[in-house]
Parts: C-alpha cells; structure tokens; sequence
C-alpha cells in the first residue's frame, strides 16, 4: 500500500478511538481539559511509536522463526510495561518539566488499549519495518487529534444546560457519536 | 446470590463505571458476538481473579501489576488458543478485542481492588457479578444495534461451527428509516451506549427516592 495513503487512513478514515474503538477510557478519563488531552496524546505518542518498533523486530526475529506467534500477546504487553517504565526514568532524569506535565499520565498508558492494539494490528496486517513506523505515527497522531478535539468541545459542554440524566458520561458518548459521523465521511475523500 | 446481583447492577461495569468500553463498542454489532465477548470476559474475570486471590499472599507488593498482568495474559491467550481451534470464525469476528482484554480495565482493576484483599468466596462471588454485568450489558446493546441496524437478530451463526444449528431471524418488516446502517457503524455504538447509560441513570434515580 502506498505510504502516503497508509498514513492518512490510519489517521483520519480509520482513527483508532473513532472506527476502531481503542483507547476508550482515556478518551473519556482525560479529555476534561485541553492541556491534561494533549499530555496524554503525547505519551501515548512516545509509547506507541517506540513499542511498536520493538515488537516488529521481536515478532519478526524471536518469535516467527521459533514459531511461538501465540505468545504474542503476553510477550507485547510485557515489551510496553517495559517501555512506560524505561520512559519514565529517562523523563525523570534528564526532562523533569517535560516529566512534571506527563508523569501522571505515563504508568496509565500499559494498560491502554490503544497502545496494546496498534501493535496487534501492525502485526496482525503484516506490515514491514516502514509501513509498521509509518502506522503507529499515523494512529497515535490520530489519536491526539481526537482527543484534543473532543476535550476541547467537552469543557464549552461544561457550561452547556443538559438534561439532568444525560449529565456526564451519556452526553460525552453522544457528542463522540457526533464526531465519529463528521470522521467517517472522510472515507470518500 | 444477592452479593452477585448487588454487584451487577451498582458495580455494573459499562454503565456506572464506564470502564471496558472497547470491546463494548467495537464488537456489539451482531448479537452473537456481543454474547460471545461477554462470555470470553466473564472467563477471563472469574478464572484469573480466583488464581490471584488463591495466590495473592505469595506475589511480593512491588511487583503486584506485572504479576497480574502475566495471571490475566495467560488466561486470555489460553482462550484464543481454543477459540482459534474450535471456532475459528468467531475467534475473527473478535479478532483483536479478543486479545485486548488482557489490558481492560475492569480485569486488573478488580484484581486489584477485591481479588488481592478478599478471600476467594467474596472474590468469585464478586468476579460473577461483574462478568454477568458485562455480558448481559454487551447483550443489550448488541441487540439493539442489530435490530435497528440491520434488521436481524443472530442466535447462532458462527457458533454453527461446533453446534450444527444455524439462528438468524429478521424482526420487523423494512420500513422507509429502519432498518438504518448508522447503527452498524462507529456513531451508532456510541449513540446507543449514551443512550442506554442515560436511561440507566435515570433508574437508579428512581430507586434512591423510593429507598429514601
């Protein structure tokens, strides 16, 4: 597939939180504010790009020639736990006002589900080295830009008279459906 | 019996704790896929909380995640192994939410929240009810965005495989609006699952001024 392509699918036509579905409890944890919505697009970024190419060497070196494809999803997550935790530290060391703006977030990201299944899917689609940087960069943008969006309609929502009972979480799912309608048009652009 | 119901509906886990929304949305557009997923969670909830509640005095405090996150990995890939060999279509169907309950929420938040403090009756009790609560939550919504997304309603299809029986039935005669294709798509999901989590509030609502 061409590169160009690829990279507007995975950000646009098939985001990862509005088609695919991944990432939801960040998507509705942290998307109160704009700043907390683009800190945390931007570990998810790290993290997802960094793992993603992990895993491609694993899969492809360690686990395709000793035909142990099974394990793939114990030894994926172990990688990404792994990754937050190197990420973490180096943050701490040598960028602490980077560190201060996403440390809460980072320990939050292993068990994100973004992270866990853009790298499922690289694998599962068989892409090779190129294809698989240029999808996890795609998704993870693509994720950020959901985010931002969607956090920065809920806080005008904030100030918005809603009926007692769509308070909350119903009408942040409603505003979601919303925007998953405007992003699926995109498929014939 | 009354701790696994008390569960299910304070405790339920999409509608009051908006947690395990993935595989909530993204594998809810037939019906039996939607139970199937809830069944497969219901597993994975029950099996790996269990083991870690019998375990929990051996696992070291420092290291508890990861432990938990290996105990519940385990188990899910146990099951894709099955689901791959006797069901190979449904094992597509779900495809990768299948794999990703390792990372869902509501697993390791109830193992760390019950299954590592309370003994293994309270836990299994416990891990019951939130299965149940996901599944028959999964089921709701399935059918809904089924019925009006398609206008069928699907028993058994891909479970043919190993049963024999085929169970797909249409609902209603076609009517100029329904059935809709919004409701098979990504916005449907989330049109449903607000919908469905508003009508739950106002319930419970209810509820707390009768019990007032």
């Amino acid at each position: 597939m061409n590169l160009i392509s690829l990279f507007i699918v995975s950000l646009l036509t098939e985001n990862i939180v509005l088609t695919k579905f991944l990432g939801m409890c960040p998507f509705f944890g942290t998307s109160k504010a704009e700043k907390n919505a683009l800190s945390m697009g931007l570990s998810v970024m790290i993290v997802v790009v960094l793992s993603s190419l992990i895993t491609f060497f694993i899969n492809k070196y360690i686990l395709i020639p000793t035909d142990t494809v099974y394990l793939r999803t114990i030894i994926f997550i172990l990688v990404i736990a792994a990754i937050v935790q190197i990420v973490e530290i180096i943050l701490k060391k040598y960028y602490s006002i980077i560190y201060k703006n996403l440390g809460l977030y980072l320990p939050l990201i292993t068990t994100n589900c973004a992270v866990l299944g853009t790298v499922l899917l690289a694998s599962n689609n068989n892409y090779n080295l190129i294809e698989t940087l240029v999808f996890s960069i795609g998704s993870s943008l693509g994720f950020t830009l959901v985010i931002y969006i969607f956090s920065s309609i809920r806080e005008r929502l904030e100030h918005c008279n809603i009926p007692k009972n769509f308070k909350g979480y119903p009408i942040a799912l409603i505003t979601a459906s919303i925007m998953a309608l405007v992003f699926a048009r995109f498929v014939g652009v | 019996m009354k701790q696994i119901f008390k569960t299910m509906v304070n405790e339920n886990p999409l509608f009051v704790l908006m947690l395990g929304l993935c595989p909530a949305l993204a594998v809810t557009t037939n019906f039996e896929s939607a139970y199937m997923m809830g069944l497969c969670f219901l597993i994975v909830v029950v099996v790996s909380n269990v083991i870690i509640s019998v375990i929990k005095k051996l696992i070291p405090d420092n290291v508890r995640i990861p432990v938990y996150i290996l105990i519940i990995g385990t188990v899910v890939t146990i099951l894709e192994i099955l689901l791959s060999k006797y069901l190979p279509k449904l094992s597509e169907q779900l495809g990768v939410y299948l794999s990703l309950i390792v990372v869902n929420c509501v697993v390791l938040g109830r193992a760390l929240s019950v299954a590592s403090k309370k003994d293994i009756a309270y836990t299994l009790k416990d891990s019951i009810g939130i299965g149940l609560g996901f599944t028959i939550s999964l089921m709701l919504i399935g059918a809904i965005r089924e019925i009006l997304g398609t206008n069928t309603i699907t028993f058994m299809s891909s479970l043919s495989e190993l049963t024999g029986y085929r169970a797909v039935y249409k609902v209603y005669p076609a009517m100029s609006l329904l059935p809709n294709p919004i409701f098979s798509s990504g916005a449907g999901a989330f049109l449903v699952l607000g919908f469905l989590v508003a009508l739950f509030n106002a319930f419970k609502k209810e509820e707390n001024h009768e019990s007032d």
